[in-house]
């Protein structure tokens, strides 16, 4: 191991959820481990059922059509199934955050099978405050 | 190239970072000795995957032009 990641995932807005799954398989590319802490409306993207549609982030304007088009087209992965490629790879663990989860009635069976636990923000900053990058997407 | 290889990934068509990783779990399911090739259409890979062979202390056997995509092979030293 050459060291650790830590991400936070807030955006669920899947330009930028692609951007942090990318950046976690650089890391496992690199031998890093990554930490991925999911709050907020990146969380509502790993429920089992009724996640909410694919948006762009608003700067892609006129051309997030066009983009989610492409993507279609050129079949892109899943940013969840690039985050679950890069597990296969290297130690990735993914942690749902408890306080989003508990506004919401969230439960650990109720999202995808790669959140290995929920855990709070103090935990993850523990988890996070020896890592060589942080990172809030 | 003398060398046959053992394994193919053809990850044509897929996008970085797809084709390193498919490399690396390939890579990580071989043994010593094993002759890894994979094909990409993806320009990242062509940077990425010689700097991951040769950083991971590989040996990078070559990169060949192929006919609307490349082929990158490595020997998996360690």
């Amino acid at each position: 191991m050459a060291g650790k990641v830590s991400l936070i995932l807030f955006s669920g807005n899947v330009d930028k959820l692609m951007a942090g799954s990318i950046i976690t398989s650089g890391a496992v590319a690199n031998d890093m481990d990554v930490d991925v802490f999911v709050t907020f409306w990146a969380l509502l993207h790993l429920k089992k059922s009724g996640t909410p549609p694919p948006t762009l982030s608003p700067e892609a304007g006129p051309m997030a059509q066009q983009m989610m088009k492409i993507m279609a087209e050129k079949k892109i992965p899943s940013w969840l199934d690039t985050i679950k490629q890069a597990a296969e790879v290297g130690n990735v663990t993914v942690y749902g955050c408890a306080m989003f989860a508990d506004m919401l009635g969230l439960k650990k069976s109720d999202l995808d099978p790669i959140v290995k636990d929920i855990i709070g923000v103090s935990q993850f900053v523990d988890m996070a405050k020896n890592s060589n990058m942080t990172l809030f997407i | 190239m003398d060398e046959k290889p053992s394994k193919i990934i053809d990850a044509r068509g897929s996008f970085c970072p797809g084709p390193l990783m498919e490399l690396i779990k390939a890579y990580k399911q071989g043994k010593v000795g094993d002759v890894i090739s994979v094909y990409s259409t993806d320009e990242g890979t062509k940077k990425d995957a010689p700097e991951w062979i040769k950083k991971s202390g590989n040996q990078l056997l070559g990169i060949f032009d192929r006919q609307g995509y490349y082929e990158i092979v490595m020997k998996k030293t360690r």
